[in-house]
C-alpha cells in the first residue's frame, strides 16, 4: 500500500440528501412540494484501516449516509472522494470497478439474503459479476471465505432460512468479503440479534478487519458497540453531524450538549452508579422543516439567542475534535 | 414485605404436530409489593411466555400451562374462571407492550380507547371517564391532554404512544405491572423519559413491576431484584446490586462479559460457544452444559436447583453446591 495512514482513504463533503414526499396539505386547497432533508450537508473523513462509528437516533440520517457512500441512493449535493475519485459524479459504467471496493452489510439478515439462492450462490454472485475468481475454483473460494467468517464448507448448498440470525449475518460479511473490498459499510449488523450472537460478530469483524486492512463505516444507534469497534466517531442530528472526536476524547469529555445528553441516557450497567440522564423534552423535530439556526436549539438547554437563527459552523476545536455549536467559538 | 405475586413451579408447553416445546421448565420467583423485578435472558428464553401465562393470555392451543401456581394476593389466578380473571386484567395486572403502535388500536380515538377501560372496571360514565383519561395524561406529563384525548395513534409519536399506554394501564391504580420489553422500539434519550416516568409513576402509586428485557441496563437502572432466564429456566435470581457485581452462573457471567459497555473500555468480548438449545429436545441436566465451559460430572445427569450462595443470592450450578449431599 503506497498511501500514508493518515491520507483518508473517503473524505466526504457537503453531503446533502433529500427525498421528496408526497405534497403536504397547507390548508384550504393550497399543496405544498415538501422534502424530507435526510442528509443536509455532512461532512467527514474515514481513514485507511480505521473504524468510523456514526451514531444517532432514529431518522437522524445515519443509514442515508451508508447508502449515499456505495451509491445506494443518488445525492442531491456534495462530493464523496474515494481515492481522488469523486463518487457523486461517476456514472453506472464507472462506478462498477469501485463498487468492488465499496461494499455494505445491512441490518436485517433476514432481508438481505435472498430466500431463493444458496450460499454459494448468494457469496458467489459478486465474483461472478466483477469477473473475480473461475468457475471451476470458485467453490474452493466461497468454502475458503465461509471459514474465515465462521461458517462450514458443508453450508455451500443451504439457503438462508436454514440458519440462524448470527449466522445468515456472517454469510452477509462473507457476501460482503467476496470482491475483496477496502471499505465496508455496516449499517447496524447486530442490532437484530441477540447480544451473545452480537459480541460473536464483533470479535468476527474485528478480526477480519486486522487481517485484511479494512476499513469501516460503522453505523449503529447502540453507543456501547459503536465505542467497542470504533477508532473516531461522528455523531449525527437532524441530517448533520454535530461532533466528531476520537473514541477516547469522545467519551472523556463529549462537547456538544446533544453528545452529552445521548452519552447521559443510557443506562448503565453499574446498579449503584445513579447518573441521571440530562433530561431532553420533547421529540426531535420534522426533518421537512428543521428549526432554523441550530437545529438542535429547540432541545438544547444551554441554547445562546445566536442560536435560534444563525447555523453553527462545524469548525476544529482540539486535535482530533469538530464540533458545530455556538457554545465553542 | 409480603409476596404480591408469587409463581411457584410454572411450566408452560406449546404443541406442535409431532413435539412439545417445552417453554418454560420450573419457574418460580416471588414480586413483593412495591417492588421492581427485572427479567432478563436472550430471545426465546421464556420472559414474555411467563408475562403472557401470569395474565392467562397464552394462545390454546397451541401453549398450555400444564403445571404450576400463580399467586396474586394468595389467590390461585390458574383456578379462576375466564370470567373473574377478566376482572383482573387491567384492573390488577395490566401488560404495556414493546410495539405502542400495535397495542393502540389505530382507529379509535386515544380518550376513547382510554375511557373503556375506566368505564369497564370503574364503572364511570363517559364523560366522567374521559376526564380521569385527561388528568391520568397529564399525569404522564403530555403537555396538553385535552388535544391528545381526540387524537388517532398515528398522530402521535412513538414516545408519546408509550406514555399513552402507561396512562392506560395505570389508570385503574393496578398493583402489578407488566412491562414487556417497554422502551426496546425508542430511542435512548426518549427510552430515558419512559424509565424516569416508570420509576415516578411507581413510587406514587406504589405499583409494583415486572420489567421485561434484554437491556442489562434498563434492568440496572430500574429494579430491585432480577432472575437471569435461559431456555426456559431461572439459573440466578436475587438482588440487582449484588448480582450485577458477582454473578456468579456461567451463562450470567457469559451474557454480561458479551455486553460492550459505553462507560468503559473492554479490550474483547467474551463469547458464549454454541446456540440456544431446541426446547423440544433439550439437552439432559442443566440446559446450559453443552456450551458450559465449567461443566463437570453432575451436570448433564441431574437438573441444578437452585442454591442460595449468599443471602437472597440464588444460583442454579452445580458449582455452588448439590455434589457432596
Amino acid at each position: 500500500m503506497g498511501a500514508p495512514m493518515d491520507e483518508p482513504l473517503l473524505n466526504v463533503r457537503g453531503l446533502k440528501k433529500y427525498f421528496r414526499v408526497a405534497k403536504v396539505w397547507k390548508g384550504g386547497w393550497k399543496r405544498e412540494r415538501a422534502f424530507v432533508r435526510a442528509v443536509d450537508g455532512v461532512d467527514f473523513s474515514i481513514r485507511r484501516g480505521e473504524t468510523l462509528g456514526l451514531v444517532g437516533e432514529s431518522g437522524c440520517g445515519k443509514t442515508t449516509v451508508g447508502r449515499l457512500i456505495v451509491r445506494l441512493v443518488e445525492p442531491t449535493e456534495g462530493e464523496i472522494q474515494y481515492e481522488g475519485k469523486n463518487l457523486a459524479c461517476l456514472d453506472k459504467k464507472q462506478l462498477h470497478p469501485l463498487r468492488r471496493a465499496l461494499q455494505i452489510i445491512f441490518q436485517d439478515p433476514f432481508a438481505s439474503l435472498n430466500p431463493r439462492m444458496t450460499v454459494s450462490q448468494i457469496v458467489g454472485r459478486p465474483m461472478q459479476i466483477h469477473g473475480l475468481v473461475e468457475k471451476p475454483r470458485r467453490d474452493e473460494n466461497i468454502g475458503c471465505l465461509l471459514e474465515s467468517v465462521g461458517l462450514r464448507k458443508e453450508h455451500l448448498g443451504r439457503y438462508p432460512h436454514e440458519f440462524s440470525g448470527g449466522q445468515r449475518q456472517r454469510i452477509a460479511i462473507a457476501r460482503a468479503l467476496a470482491t475483496q473490498p477496502q471499505l465496508i459499510v455496516a449499517d447496524e449488523p447486530t442490532s437484530a440479534l441477540d447480544v451473545s450472537v452480537q459480541a460473536q460478530i464483533l470479535n468476527l469483524m474485528k478480526r477480519l478487519q486486522k487481517e485484511l486492512g479494512l476499513t469501516y463505516l460503522f453505523i449503529s444507534h447502540n453507543l456501547g458497540v459503536i465505542r467497542h469497534v470504533s477508532d473516531r466517531i461522528a455523531v449525527m442530528y437532524l441530517g448533520k453531524v454535530v461532533e466528531t472526536a476520537d473514541k477516547y476524547a469522545f467519551f472523556r469529555s463529549p462537547a456538544h450538549p446533544y453528545t452529552k445528553a445521548l452519552l447521559s441516557a443510557v443506562p448503565s450497567l453499574d446498579p449503584k452508579k445513579k447518573t441521571e440522564a440530562i433530561p431532553l423534552e420533547g421529540d426531535v423535530p420534522s426533518p421537512i422543516h428543521p428549526p432554523s439556526g441550530c437545529r438542535f436549539h429547540t432541545r438544547c438547554r444551554e441554547a445562546l439567542p445566536k442560536c435560534y437563527d444563525e447555523e453553527p459552523f462545524f469548525h476544529q476545536l482540539e486535535d482530533s475534535r469538530w464540533v458545530a455549536c455556538h457554545l465553542y467559538p | 414485605m409480603t409476596a404480591l405475586l408469587s409463581i411457584r413451579n410454572l411450566k408452560t408447553q406449546f404443541r406442535s404436530a409431532n413435539s412439545v416445546v417445552r417453554a418454560l421448565d420450573g419457574v418460580t420467583f416471588d414480586i413483593d409489593e412495591g417492588a421492581a423485578f427485572g427479567l432478563v435472558g436472550e430471545t426465546g428464553c421464556g420472559k414474555s411466555v411467563t408475562a403472557l401465562s401470569i395474565l392467562r393470555l397464552i394462545p390454546s392451543p397451541p401453549g398450555k400451562i400444564v403445571q404450576g401456581e400463580i399467586y396474586l394476593k394468595g389467590t390461585d389466578l390458574l383456578s379462576l374462571s375466564e370470567e373473574q380473571m377478566r376482572r383482573i386484567r387491567g384492573k390488577e395486572i395490566s401488560m404495556i407492550f414493546q410495539e405502542p403502535m400495535t397495542s393502540l388500536n389505530p382507529v379509535f380515538r386515544i380518550g376513547d380507547q382510554m375511557s373503556e377501560v375506566i368505564m369497564l372496571h370503574q364503572g364511570d360514565h363517559k364523560p366522567q371517564a374521559i376526564k380521569k383519561a385527561a388528568a391520568m395524561l397529564g399525569r404522564v406529563h403530555i403537555s396538553d391532554p385535552e388535544r391528545v384525548i381526540r387524537q388517532f395513534p398515528h398522530q402521535l409519536s412513538g414516545g408519546m404512544r408509550q406514555r399513552v399506554m402507561i396512562a392506560m394501564e395505570l389508570s385503574c391504580h393496578p398493583s402489578l405491572l407488566i412491562a414487556d420489553e417497554p422502551t426496546t422500539a425508542l430511542d435512548v434519550t426518549i427510552q430515558a423519559q419512559i424509565l424516569r416516568l416508570i420509576k415516578e409513576m411507581k413510587r406514587e402509586l406504589n405499583t409494583s413491576i415486572l420489567l421485561i428485557t434484554h437491556d442489562l441496563g434498563v434492568v440496572a437502572g430500574l429494579c430491585d431484584r432480577v432472575a437471569v432466564m435461559y431456555a426456559g429456566s431461572i439459573v440466578e435470581l436475587g438482588d440487582v446490586e449484588d448480582i450485577f457485581s458477582h454473578p456468579e452462573h456461567p451463562y450470567t457471567r457469559g451474557l454480561w462479559g458479551a455486553i460492550p459497555p459505553v462507560d468503559q473500555e473492554k479490550e474483547s468480548l467474551s463469547v458464549i460457544p454454541g446456540n440456544v438449545p431446541d426446547l423440544s429436545s433439550p439437552p439432559p441436566g442443566c440446559k446450559f452444559h453443552p456450551r458450559c465451559a465449567s461443566r463437570f460430572s453432575p451436570c448433564d445427569q441431574r437438573v441444578p436447583p437452585l442454591f442460595e450462595t449468599s443471602r437472597d443470592h440464588f444460583v442454579a450450578c452445580f458449582l455452588y453446591g448439590g455434589t457432596n449431599g
